[in-house]
C-alpha cells in the first residue's frame, strides 16, 4: 500500500465566469501529515478544497483518495474517507439538536442506531461537549457550533480531515481549545487558514498558493519563517515569530 | 428587525416542546399520528349545522396540553396564523345561507351557525396538528409517514421547508441589519423597510438564501446524505402505544356516533 493517502495531479479548474482559480496544481498528502494550505484571499484555497471534496470537478487533472479517484461515481465512497469541515458551522448545523447533527452523517450511511449512539458518543467525547449534545446547535457559542461542527464530522471516521478556516470568529480561548484538540486528533488533517500561528502549531507541512499555483511546499516552520516568500504571497509571518512589539527585541528562529 | 430575531428563537418552540420526557412524549410517533388523524377526519366529518355534539372533542387537545405539559399560549398563537383562512371561509355561510334554527325560542341564522361549527372544526384540526407536532417532534412525525408509506419526496419535502425556514429568517435578520443600520439618517428608520428599497432588498435575500441554502446541502451532501432523511430506527410499537391508540379512536368513534352532550343532559334531567 502506498504511503500517500491522497494525491492531487495537475489540476486545473476554471470558474464559468472565465477565472482560472486553480492552475496546474500537484501534491501528495502522507497518511497521518498535517498540512496547512495558506494563501492571500482569492488564492485557490477554497477552490481547491471544493475539488477535493467533490462539491466540483476540475477541467483537468486528477484527485486521489487512497486508492479512489474522485469522480462523480465515487463521491459517496470519497466523502467516507474525506470528512470536510466547512467554515461557517451554520452551514453544516441544523437538525433540531446537537445529537441529531453529529448522527446525520452515520445514519446517512445506515449503520444501526446502536453504533449511531457509539459513534456520535465518541466523536462528542473527542471535542469535549458530551455534555451538549440535547441542546439545539443554535443556542451554542460560537466556540461550541466549531466544536460540534467538527465532531459531525468525526462521528463519520473518516481518515482524512478537511477544515476550511477553522479558527475564524473564535475568542482566545476557544481558539486555544480547538488548537489543542486539533493537535490530539489523529487524522490526516488538511486545513486552509490565515491563521498563521495555528498552522504553525497544528501543521508539519504547509503549501503556500499565490494565483491559483503552489508557491512553496515544505516543512511549516521553514516556510512560515520565511518573510521574503509569505510577503510576496501577500501574508505576514506568524505573531510568535514576529519581533517584539513593544521592546523590538527578536523572537528565537523557530527551528531551534 | 427585533420582531424577525425574536422570531428565530421562537421558531424552535416546537423543537423544544417535543424533546420533554412526558408520558405522551413516550408513547409511539405511529400511535400519536394515527390519532391525531383519526381526530382531524372525525372532527371534519360533522355535519354543517353540528355544534353541541362537535363538543366532546375538545377534550383530545385538552388532555394532550396538560399531560404533555405544553404551554397553552404559544400554541394559541399559531392557531391565530390559521384563523383568517377558516373565518374567511366561515364567513360566507351566512351570506349564503338563510336558514332559521330556533333555539329555546331565540331565532339564529342556519348561516351563523355553519360558520360557527366551521370555525370549531378549524381550530381543533388546527390544534391537533400543531399538538402532534409538539408532542412528538418534525422529525419523529416524519419517520411515522414513512413507516405509514408516505412517499418519500413529500417526507423529504416537509422536513426540508421545516428546517430551511430558519435559514431564510437568519439570512433576513442580516439583510434587514444592514439596511437598518446604514438607513439610521431615515426618518422612521428601524420601522420598517423604504418601499424603494425592497425590489433590491428582496433579490438580495434570494440570492443569499439560495447561496446559504447551496452550502447547507453542499455540507449534507458531504456527510453521506443521498435524498433520504434519516432521522433514527423507530422501535416497533407497544402494548402501550397499541392501548393509547385504541383508547383515543374508542372515543373518538363514540363522539361521532352517540351525541354525547345530549346524552349527559338527558342523564341530568333524568329522562334516561
Amino acid at each position: 500500500m502506498s504511503d500517500y493517502i491522497t494525491s492531487v495531479k495537475n489540476l486545473v479548474y476554471t470558474y464559468p465566469d472565465g477565472h482560472t482559480a486553480v492552475r496546474d496544481i500537484s501534491f501528495e498528502i502522507k497518511r497521518g501529515e498535517s498540512i496547512g494550505i495558506i494563501g492571500a484571499n482569492g488564492a485557490g484555497k477554497s477552490t481547491l478544497l471544493m475539488l477535493i471534496m467533490g462539491l466540483l470537478m476540475p477541467q483537468s487533472g486528477e484527485i486521489w483518495v487512497e486508492e479512489l479517484k474522485v469522480t462523480p461515481k465515487s463521491l459517496t465512497a470519497v466523502r467516507q474517507r474525506i470528512g470536510m469541515v466547512l467554515q461557517d458551522p451554520d452551514d453544516q448545523l441544523f437538525m433540531a439538536n446537537v445529537y441529531d447533527d453529529v448522527a446525520f452523517g452515520p445514519r446517512n450511511y445506515k449503520l444501526d442506531e446502536a453504533e449511531v449512539n457509539e459513534r456520535v458518543t465518541k466523536a462528542l467525547q473527542t471535542v469535549g461537549i458530551l455534555y451538549l449534545k440535547d441542546r439545539p446547535p443554535f443556542r451554542l457559542s460560537g466556540g461550541e457550533k466549531r466544536a460540534a461542527a467538527i465532531a459531525s464530522v468525526l462521528s463519520m471516521q473518516p481518515g482524512i480531515l478537511v477544515m476550511d478556516e477553522p479558527t475564524s470568529s473564535l475568542d482566545p480561548k476557544a481558539r486555544r481549545r480547538l488548537i489543542s484538540m486539533l493537535k490530539e486528533l489523529s487524522q490526516t488533517k488538511i486545513i486552509t487558514s490565515h491563521d498563521m500561528d495555528m498552522v504553525m502549531e497544528v501543521c508539519d507541512r504547509a503549501i503556500v498558493l499565490k494565483e491559483g499555483r503552489i508557491a512553496a511546499d515544505g516543512l511549516a516552520r521553514d516556510i512560515l519563517a520565511d518573510c521574503r516568500l509569505l510577503e510576496e504571497c501577500g501574508l505576514e509571518s506568524p505573531l510568535s515569530l514576529q519581533n517584539c512589539p513593544l521592546c523590538g527585541s527578536k523572537k528565537q528562529d523557530p527551528g531551534h | 428587525m427585533t420582531n424577525i430575531t425574536n422570531s428565530l428563537y421562537t421558531i424552535r418552540f416546537f423543537d423544544m416542546a417535543a424533546r420533554k420526557g412526558t408520558f405522551i412524549h413516550r408513547i409511539h410517533p405511529v400511535a400519536k399520528l394515527l390519532a391525531a388523524i383519526t381526530y382531524i377526519l372525525v372532527a371534519s366529518s360533522f355535519g354543517k349545522y353540528d355544534i353541541i355534539p362537535l363538543l366532546p372533542l375538545v377534550f383530545y387537545p385538552v388532555v394532550l396540553l396538560a399531560v404533555g405539559d405544553i404551554p397553552v399560549m404559544p400554541v394559541a398563537k399559531r392557531m391565530l396564523l390559521a384563523g383568517p383562512f377558516i373565518a374567511g371561509m366561515g364567513i360566507l355561510n351566512p351570506l349564503f345561507d338563510h336558514g332559521v334554527f330556533y333555539v329555546g325560542g331565540v331565532s339564529i341564522g342556519a348561516g351563523w351557525i355553519a360558520c360557527m361549527s366551521l370555525i370549531i372544526k378549524g381550530a381543533l384540526t388546527v390544534m391537533s396538528a400543531l399538538l402532534l407536532i409538539a408532542i412528538t417532534g418534525m422529525d419523529k412525525t416524519a419517520q411515522a409517514l414513512r413507516m405509514l408509506k408516505v412517499p418519500r419526496a413529500f417526507v423529504l419535502q416537509l422536513l426540508l421547508t421545516y428546517r430551511y425556514i430558519s435559514v431564510l429568517m437568519e439570512e433576513t435578520a442580516r439583510v434587514l441589519t444592514a439596511y437598518n443600520l446604514r438607513a439610521s439618517a431615515r426618518k422612521g428608520s428601524g420601522k420598517g423597510v423604504k418601499k424603494n428599497a425592497w425590489g433590491s432588498l428582496a433579490g438580495q435575500l434570494l440570492l443569499r438564501t439560495l447561496g446559504r441554502a447551496e452550502r447547507v446541502h453542499g455540507a449534507m451532501l458531504m456527510r453521506g446524505f443521498n435524498g433520504e432523511y434519516n432521522t433514527g430506527e423507530l422501535a416497533p410499537m407497544n402494548i402501550k402505544d397499541i392501548a393509547y391508540l385504541a383508547i383515543w379512536v374508542l372515543f373518538f368513534a363514540a363522539v361521532r356516533i352517540y351525541n354525547i352532550p345530549a346524552l349527559i343532559g338527558l342523564l341530568i334531567t333524568g329522562v334516561l
